[in-house]
Protein backbone atom coordinates (compact mmCIF):
# COMPACT_ATOMS: atom_id res chain seq x y z
CA UNK A 1 0.00 0.00 0.00
CA UNK A 2 1.27 3.49 -0.63
CA UNK A 3 1.77 5.90 1.96
CA UNK A 4 0.09 8.98 -0.12
CA UNK A 5 -3.08 7.86 1.02
CA UNK A 6 -2.15 8.37 4.50
CA UNK A 7 -0.60 11.78 4.41
CA UNK A 8 -2.45 13.69 1.58
CA UNK A 9 -1.62 17.08 2.09
CA UNK A 10 -4.04 19.60 0.27
CA UNK A 11 -3.35 23.11 -1.34
CA UNK A 12 -6.96 25.15 -1.96
CA UNK A 13 -7.02 27.54 -4.92
CA UNK A 14 -9.97 29.62 -5.67
CA UNK A 15 -10.57 30.67 -9.06
CA UNK A 16 -12.55 33.12 -9.22
CA UNK A 17 -15.14 31.52 -6.35
CA UNK A 18 -17.70 33.13 -4.60
CA UNK A 19 -16.04 31.90 -1.14
CA UNK A 20 -19.28 29.81 -0.43
CA UNK A 21 -17.77 26.03 -1.58
CA UNK A 22 -14.05 28.07 0.18
CA UNK A 23 -16.00 28.24 3.32
CA UNK A 24 -17.37 24.72 3.28
CA UNK A 25 -13.64 23.69 2.78
CA UNK A 26 -12.15 24.86 5.62
CA UNK A 27 -14.83 23.92 7.43
CA UNK A 28 -13.49 20.13 7.13
CA UNK A 29 -10.68 21.54 9.73
CA UNK A 30 -12.72 22.49 12.42
CA UNK A 31 -13.17 20.31 15.16
CA UNK A 32 -16.31 19.12 13.59
CA UNK A 33 -14.66 17.34 10.92
CA UNK A 34 -11.00 17.20 11.58
CA UNK A 35 -9.78 15.96 8.51
CA UNK A 36 -6.60 15.67 10.32
CA UNK A 37 -7.64 12.25 11.70
CA UNK A 38 -6.63 10.60 7.83
CA UNK A 39 -3.50 12.75 7.91
CA UNK A 40 -4.93 15.43 5.69
CA UNK A 41 -3.06 18.87 5.97
CA UNK A 42 -3.96 22.09 4.49
CA UNK A 43 0.14 22.98 3.01
CA UNK A 44 -0.33 26.24 0.94
CA UNK A 45 2.72 25.51 -1.08
CA UNK A 46 2.13 23.24 -4.53
CA UNK A 47 5.48 21.94 -4.13
CA UNK A 48 4.15 20.27 -0.87
CA UNK A 49 0.93 19.65 -2.17
CA UNK A 50 -0.32 15.85 -3.05
CA UNK A 51 -4.26 17.19 -4.24
CA UNK A 52 -5.34 20.50 -5.57
CA UNK A 53 -8.60 21.52 -4.35
CA UNK A 54 -9.78 24.45 -6.81
CA UNK A 55 -13.53 25.99 -6.57
CA UNK A 56 -14.65 28.90 -8.79
CA UNK A 57 -15.38 28.88 -12.34
CA UNK A 58 -12.05 30.05 -13.92
CA UNK A 59 -11.50 33.20 -15.84
CA UNK A 60 -8.84 34.49 -17.76
CA UNK A 61 -6.71 35.56 -14.66
CA UNK A 62 -6.91 33.31 -12.58
CA UNK A 63 -5.99 30.66 -15.33
CA UNK A 64 -2.66 31.73 -15.15
CA UNK A 65 -2.41 31.06 -12.11
CA UNK A 66 -3.83 27.45 -11.95
CA UNK A 67 -1.96 26.03 -14.27
CA UNK A 68 1.21 27.83 -13.04
CA UNK A 69 0.17 25.69 -9.67
CA UNK A 70 -0.77 22.89 -11.06
CA UNK A 71 2.74 22.50 -12.76
CA UNK A 72 4.80 23.33 -9.25
CA UNK A 73 2.87 20.24 -7.77
CA UNK A 74 5.44 17.11 -7.84
CA UNK A 75 3.95 13.66 -9.12
CA UNK A 76 1.99 11.87 -8.09
CA UNK A 77 -0.78 14.17 -7.80
CA UNK A 78 -4.79 14.65 -8.17
CA UNK A 79 -7.51 17.47 -9.27
CA UNK A 80 -10.32 17.86 -7.06
CA UNK A 81 -13.09 20.23 -8.65
CA UNK A 82 -15.85 21.54 -6.01
CA UNK A 83 -18.59 23.03 -6.23
CA UNK A 84 -20.78 23.88 -9.06
CA UNK A 85 -18.58 26.46 -10.48
CA UNK A 86 -15.95 24.26 -10.87
CA UNK A 87 -17.50 21.70 -12.55
CA UNK A 88 -19.63 23.57 -14.88
CA UNK A 89 -19.20 26.89 -14.22
CA UNK A 90 -22.23 27.01 -12.43
CA UNK A 91 -24.76 30.19 -12.92
CA UNK A 92 -22.03 31.95 -14.69
CA UNK A 93 -21.65 29.43 -17.57
CA UNK A 94 -23.20 31.36 -20.22
CA UNK A 95 -21.04 34.68 -18.75
CA UNK A 96 -18.52 36.09 -21.58
CA UNK A 97 -15.57 36.37 -19.03
CA UNK A 98 -15.49 32.72 -17.47
CA UNK A 99 -13.98 29.30 -18.96
CA UNK A 100 -17.01 27.62 -17.21
CA UNK A 101 -15.50 24.41 -15.48
CA UNK A 102 -11.91 23.53 -14.56
CA UNK A 103 -11.58 21.20 -16.35
CA UNK A 104 -11.33 23.38 -19.56
CA UNK A 105 -7.90 24.38 -17.98
CA UNK A 106 -5.97 21.58 -16.16
CA UNK A 107 -7.09 17.67 -15.93
CA UNK A 108 -10.09 16.98 -13.24
CA UNK A 109 -9.95 13.41 -11.64
CA UNK A 110 -12.91 13.76 -9.01
CA UNK A 111 -15.85 16.09 -9.14
CA UNK A 112 -17.45 17.01 -6.44
CA UNK A 113 -21.42 18.81 -6.87
CA UNK A 114 -23.34 21.00 -4.96
CA UNK A 115 -23.70 24.92 -4.48
CA UNK A 116 -22.08 25.32 -2.10
CA UNK A 117 -20.76 21.83 -1.80
CA UNK A 118 -21.20 20.30 1.62
CA UNK A 119 -18.01 19.29 4.48
CA UNK A 120 -18.95 15.73 4.13
CA UNK A 121 -19.31 15.37 0.53
CA UNK A 122 -15.68 17.23 -0.09
CA UNK A 123 -13.91 14.55 2.15
CA UNK A 124 -15.74 12.21 0.49
CA UNK A 125 -14.35 13.49 -3.13
CA UNK A 126 -10.99 13.47 -1.18
CA UNK A 127 -11.19 10.24 -0.18
CA UNK A 128 -11.88 9.13 -3.98
CA UNK A 129 -8.92 10.95 -4.55
CA UNK A 130 -7.18 8.64 -2.61
CA UNK A 131 -7.81 5.82 -4.85
CA UNK A 132 -6.67 7.88 -7.88
CA UNK A 133 -3.42 8.82 -6.26
CA UNK A 134 -2.83 5.36 -5.28
CA UNK A 135 -3.46 3.49 -8.40
CA UNK A 136 -0.84 6.21 -9.79
CA UNK A 137 1.92 5.54 -7.12
CA UNK A 138 1.51 2.23 -8.47
CA UNK A 139 1.64 2.26 -12.00
CA UNK A 140 4.82 4.80 -11.58
CA UNK A 141 6.66 1.71 -9.31
CA UNK A 142 5.37 -1.03 -12.65
CA UNK A 143 6.77 1.89 -15.08
CA UNK A 144 10.05 2.30 -13.08
CA UNK A 145 10.29 -1.97 -13.24
CA UNK A 146 9.90 -1.77 -16.92
CA UNK A 147 12.61 0.60 -17.46
CA UNK B 1 35.16 7.32 27.12
CA UNK B 2 33.51 4.00 27.75
CA UNK B 3 31.92 1.31 25.43
CA UNK B 4 28.29 2.40 27.08
CA UNK B 5 28.95 5.84 25.77
CA UNK B 6 29.49 4.39 22.25
CA UNK B 7 26.54 2.50 23.05
CA UNK B 8 24.05 5.48 23.49
CA UNK B 9 25.66 7.74 20.48
CA UNK B 10 24.60 4.67 18.02
CA UNK B 11 21.27 4.31 19.53
CA UNK B 12 21.12 7.67 19.31
CA UNK B 13 22.03 7.53 15.16
CA UNK B 14 19.51 4.71 14.97
CA UNK B 15 16.74 5.35 17.19
CA UNK B 16 16.80 9.20 17.01
CA UNK B 17 14.37 9.79 14.35
CA UNK B 18 12.13 7.37 15.58
CA UNK B 19 11.76 9.23 19.65
CA UNK B 20 11.88 11.91 17.57
CA UNK B 21 8.77 11.54 15.03
CA UNK B 22 7.16 9.61 18.28
CA UNK B 23 7.66 13.12 20.00
CA UNK B 24 6.23 14.78 17.07
CA UNK B 25 3.33 12.55 17.08
CA UNK B 26 2.60 13.71 20.23
CA UNK B 27 2.66 16.87 19.92
CA UNK B 28 0.19 16.60 16.97
CA UNK B 29 -2.13 14.90 19.21
CA UNK B 30 -1.79 17.03 21.90
CA UNK B 31 -2.72 19.80 19.84
CA UNK B 32 -5.41 18.16 18.02
CA UNK B 33 -6.84 17.70 21.16
CA UNK B 34 -6.05 20.77 23.01
CA UNK B 35 -8.05 21.97 20.17
CA UNK B 36 -11.00 19.70 20.98
CA UNK B 37 -9.83 17.63 17.82
CA UNK B 38 -9.08 14.23 17.36
CA UNK B 39 -6.28 14.36 15.89
CA UNK B 40 -4.34 12.59 13.74
CA UNK B 41 -3.01 8.78 14.06
CA UNK B 42 0.46 9.00 16.40
CA UNK B 43 2.61 7.63 13.63
CA UNK B 44 1.18 9.93 11.18
CA UNK B 45 4.54 12.08 11.17
CA UNK B 46 6.65 8.49 9.86
CA UNK B 47 3.72 8.08 7.01
CA UNK B 48 4.12 11.74 5.96
CA UNK B 49 7.72 11.56 5.62
CA UNK B 50 7.97 7.83 3.76
CA UNK B 51 5.19 9.56 1.76
CA UNK B 52 7.46 12.27 0.71
CA UNK B 53 9.99 9.47 -0.05
CA UNK B 54 7.31 8.16 -2.61
CA UNK B 55 6.85 11.81 -4.48
CA UNK B 56 8.72 13.13 -6.91
CA UNK B 57 11.98 15.61 -6.05
CA UNK B 58 11.79 19.12 -7.94
CA UNK B 59 14.53 20.73 -7.61
CA UNK B 60 15.74 24.45 -8.46
CA UNK B 61 19.50 24.01 -7.61
CA UNK B 62 21.28 20.61 -6.56
CA UNK B 63 23.37 22.87 -4.22
CA UNK B 64 20.14 22.50 -2.14
CA UNK B 65 20.20 18.70 -2.09
CA UNK B 66 23.89 18.93 -0.62
CA UNK B 67 23.40 21.75 1.78
CA UNK B 68 20.59 19.58 3.08
CA UNK B 69 22.64 16.54 3.73
CA UNK B 70 24.70 18.72 5.39
CA UNK B 71 22.05 20.13 7.92
CA UNK B 72 21.19 16.17 8.63
CA UNK B 73 24.82 15.17 9.31
CA UNK B 74 26.26 18.10 11.38
CA UNK B 75 22.65 17.64 13.31
CA UNK B 76 23.72 14.02 13.57
CA UNK B 77 27.30 14.96 14.63
CA UNK B 78 25.89 17.03 17.30
CA UNK B 79 23.88 14.35 18.86
CA UNK B 80 26.61 12.14 19.15
CA UNK B 81 28.82 14.70 20.52
CA UNK B 82 26.31 14.59 23.66
CA UNK B 83 25.21 11.23 23.53
CA UNK B 84 29.03 10.20 23.55
CA UNK B 85 28.99 11.99 26.61
CA UNK B 86 32.18 14.85 24.50
CA UNK B 87 32.00 18.39 24.73
CA UNK B 88 28.87 20.33 25.19
CA UNK B 89 30.29 23.39 23.42
CA UNK B 90 30.99 21.77 20.50
CA UNK B 91 28.01 20.16 20.41
CA UNK B 92 26.38 23.62 20.14
CA UNK B 93 28.64 24.43 17.61
CA UNK B 94 27.99 21.93 15.39
CA UNK B 95 24.21 22.19 16.01
CA UNK B 96 24.29 25.98 15.04
CA UNK B 97 26.59 24.67 11.81
CA UNK B 98 23.93 22.68 10.60
CA UNK B 99 21.14 25.95 11.31
CA UNK B 100 23.44 27.81 8.91
CA UNK B 101 23.22 24.70 6.37
CA UNK B 102 19.38 24.46 6.53
CA UNK B 103 19.59 28.58 5.75
CA UNK B 104 21.93 28.23 2.89
CA UNK B 105 19.28 25.50 1.56
CA UNK B 106 16.29 27.93 1.60
CA UNK B 107 18.90 30.60 0.20
CA UNK B 108 20.11 28.80 -2.74
CA UNK B 109 16.86 28.82 -4.15
CA UNK B 110 15.22 31.73 -6.14
CA UNK B 111 11.78 31.56 -4.46
CA UNK B 112 11.44 35.20 -2.66
CA UNK B 113 9.36 32.91 0.42
CA UNK B 114 12.59 31.03 0.67
CA UNK B 115 14.38 34.07 0.81
CA UNK B 116 12.37 35.56 3.43
CA UNK B 117 12.37 32.40 5.89
CA UNK B 118 16.36 32.33 5.41
CA UNK B 119 16.13 35.73 6.39
CA UNK B 120 13.98 34.93 9.33
CA UNK B 121 15.76 31.99 10.49
CA UNK B 122 19.16 34.30 10.47
CA UNK B 123 17.33 36.23 13.13
CA UNK B 124 16.27 33.75 14.79
CA UNK B 125 19.50 31.96 15.35
CA UNK B 126 20.55 35.81 16.61
CA UNK B 127 18.06 35.61 18.94
CA UNK B 128 18.53 32.37 20.74
CA UNK B 129 22.14 31.72 20.11
CA UNK B 130 23.38 33.90 23.15
CA UNK B 131 20.66 32.22 25.79
CA UNK B 132 22.16 28.75 24.14
CA UNK B 133 25.88 29.85 24.61
CA UNK B 134 24.56 30.42 28.40
CA UNK B 135 23.39 27.13 28.83
CA UNK B 136 26.99 25.47 28.58
CA UNK B 137 28.32 28.37 30.33
CA UNK B 138 26.17 27.78 33.47
CA UNK B 139 27.29 24.07 33.42
CA UNK B 140 31.17 25.01 32.84
CA UNK B 141 30.69 27.15 36.14
CA UNK B 142 28.91 24.73 38.18
CA UNK B 143 30.37 21.73 37.74
CA UNK B 144 33.81 22.62 36.23
CA UNK B 145 33.71 21.21 32.69
CA UNK B 146 32.11 21.29 29.53
CA UNK B 147 31.86 17.40 29.39
CA UNK B 148 28.01 15.92 29.65
CA UNK B 149 29.61 13.07 31.23
CA UNK B 150 30.74 15.53 34.27
CA UNK B 151 27.53 17.04 34.02
CA UNK B 152 25.41 14.37 34.76
CA UNK B 153 27.81 13.22 37.46
CA UNK B 154 27.18 16.71 38.73
CA UNK B 155 25.07 17.61 42.32
CA UNK B 156 21.39 17.25 42.44
CA UNK B 157 21.09 20.79 43.42
CA UNK B 158 22.86 21.92 39.68
CA UNK B 159 19.21 22.66 38.80
CA UNK B 160 18.36 25.33 41.43
CA UNK B 161 21.62 26.91 40.96
CA UNK B 162 21.04 27.48 37.07
CA UNK B 163 17.60 27.81 37.62
CA UNK B 164 17.35 31.04 36.01
CA UNK B 165 19.50 29.29 32.93
CA UNK B 166 16.71 26.60 32.84
CA UNK B 167 13.91 29.73 32.52
CA UNK B 168 16.63 31.41 29.74
CA UNK B 169 16.66 27.88 27.96
CA UNK B 170 13.13 27.07 27.99
CA UNK B 171 12.40 30.29 26.65
CA UNK B 172 14.39 30.06 23.94
CA UNK B 173 13.19 26.18 23.27
CA UNK B 174 10.24 27.59 21.99
CA UNK B 175 12.12 29.09 18.80
CA UNK B 176 14.35 26.20 18.41
CA UNK B 177 11.15 23.63 18.31
CA UNK B 178 9.52 25.96 15.75
CA UNK B 179 6.88 26.81 17.94
CA UNK B 180 4.77 30.05 17.90
CA UNK B 181 5.11 32.92 19.10
CA UNK B 182 8.29 32.21 17.56
CA UNK B 183 7.74 30.09 14.19
CA UNK B 184 8.25 32.88 12.13
CA UNK B 185 10.84 31.46 9.34
CA UNK B 186 8.44 28.33 9.04
CA UNK B 187 5.70 27.16 10.26
CA UNK B 188 3.17 23.90 11.07
CA UNK B 189 -0.07 26.18 10.56
CA UNK B 190 -1.42 27.07 7.37
CA UNK B 191 -2.62 30.59 8.90
CA UNK B 192 0.09 32.74 8.74
CA UNK B 193 1.48 35.77 6.94
CA UNK B 194 4.46 33.42 5.60
CA UNK B 195 3.44 29.98 5.92
CA UNK B 196 6.32 27.55 4.95
CA UNK B 197 9.04 30.02 4.44
CA UNK B 198 12.70 28.06 4.55
CA UNK B 199 10.77 24.79 2.77
CA UNK B 200 8.51 26.26 0.06
CA UNK B 201 11.21 25.31 -2.59
CA UNK B 202 11.89 21.82 -0.84
CA UNK B 203 10.03 18.99 -1.94
CA UNK B 204 10.05 15.18 -2.07
CA UNK B 205 12.94 13.36 -0.52
CA UNK B 206 14.61 16.82 0.26
CA UNK B 207 11.69 17.54 2.59
CA UNK B 208 11.73 14.45 4.30
CA UNK B 209 15.29 15.04 5.15
CA UNK B 210 14.44 18.29 7.05
CA UNK B 211 11.88 16.12 8.60
CA UNK B 212 14.05 13.80 9.85
CA UNK B 213 16.93 16.61 10.97
CA UNK B 214 14.00 18.13 12.80
CA UNK B 215 13.51 14.44 14.85
CA UNK B 216 17.07 14.23 15.55
CA UNK B 217 17.18 18.54 16.67
CA UNK B 218 13.71 17.74 18.99
CA UNK B 219 15.90 14.38 20.67
CA UNK B 220 18.99 16.96 21.18
CA UNK B 221 17.07 19.36 22.73
CA UNK B 222 15.39 17.37 24.43
CA UNK B 223 18.50 15.33 25.65
CA UNK B 224 19.52 19.21 26.49
CA UNK B 225 17.16 19.61 28.89
CA UNK B 226 17.46 16.23 30.27
CA UNK B 227 21.09 17.27 31.59
CA UNK B 228 19.54 20.12 33.95
CA UNK B 229 17.48 17.30 36.04
CA UNK B 230 20.32 14.16 34.94
CA UNK B 231 21.94 14.07 38.30
CA UNK B 232 18.66 13.85 40.02
CA UNK B 233 18.41 10.26 38.60
CA UNK B 234 16.91 8.48 35.02
CA UNK B 235 13.25 7.95 37.38
CA UNK B 236 12.99 11.72 37.81
CA UNK B 237 14.88 13.61 35.09
CA UNK B 238 13.12 11.80 32.09
CA UNK B 239 9.56 12.53 33.44
CA UNK B 240 10.67 16.01 34.25
CA UNK B 241 12.26 17.04 31.04
CA UNK B 242 9.18 15.08 28.75
CA UNK B 243 6.80 17.51 30.43
CA UNK B 244 8.65 20.83 29.87
CA UNK B 245 9.22 19.54 26.64
CA UNK B 246 5.29 19.11 26.05
CA UNK B 247 4.57 22.87 28.23
CA UNK B 248 6.18 24.00 24.72
CA UNK B 249 3.19 22.39 22.77
CA UNK B 250 0.61 24.47 25.27
CA UNK B 251 2.38 27.58 24.54
CA UNK B 252 2.44 27.02 20.90
CA UNK B 253 -1.45 26.83 21.10
CA UNK B 254 -2.15 29.98 23.00
CA UNK B 255 0.02 32.46 20.93
CA UNK B 256 0.00 33.97 18.00
CA UNK B 257 2.84 34.76 16.04
CA UNK B 258 5.34 37.47 17.00
CA UNK B 259 7.22 39.97 14.58
CA UNK B 260 11.06 39.30 14.46
CA UNK B 261 11.66 42.41 15.83
CA UNK B 262 9.58 41.26 19.03
CA UNK B 263 10.90 37.90 19.02
CA UNK B 264 14.54 39.39 18.90
CA UNK B 265 14.13 41.55 21.53
CA UNK B 266 12.45 39.49 24.06
CA UNK B 267 15.18 36.63 23.81
CA UNK B 268 18.18 39.16 24.43
CA UNK B 269 15.99 40.34 27.50
CA UNK B 270 15.67 36.83 29.25
CA UNK B 271 19.18 36.26 28.31
CA UNK B 272 20.02 39.21 29.94
CA UNK B 273 17.41 39.35 33.08
CA UNK B 274 17.89 35.18 33.08
CA UNK B 275 20.70 34.10 32.06
CA UNK B 276 23.80 36.40 32.62
CA UNK B 277 21.84 37.58 36.42
CA UNK B 278 22.17 33.51 37.12
CA UNK B 279 26.06 33.67 36.19
CA UNK B 280 26.89 36.85 37.69
CA UNK B 281 25.32 35.06 41.32
CA UNK B 282 26.51 31.75 40.73
CA UNK B 283 29.54 32.65 43.49
CA UNK B 284 26.99 33.18 45.99
CA UNK B 285 24.79 30.15 45.82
Amino acid sequence: MSFLTKSPWILHYAATSCNGCDIELLACLTPLYDVERFGIINTGNPKHADILMVTGSVNEESRKVLENLYEQMPDPKAVIAIGACALSGGIFREAYNVYGGIDQVIPVDVYVAGCAARPESIIDGVVRALGVLEERSKNRVRQRKVA
Amino acid sequence: MNLEYWGFALAFIVLGPVVGGLLAGIDRRLTARMQSRQGPPLLQPFYDVLKLFEKDTTVVTHLQTLYLWAFLFFMVIAGVIIFLGGNLLLSLFAMTVSGIFLCLAAESTNSPYSKIGSAREMLLMMAYEPMLIIVPLGFFLVVGSFQVADILAGEPSQVVQLLGVLIGFLFVLTIKLRKSPFDISTSHHGHQELVKGLTTDMSGRDLALVEIGHWYENVILLAWLYLFFGPLGLLWALPIAVVLFFAEVLVDNTNARLKWGTTVKASWWVAVLFGVTNLLVLPFI
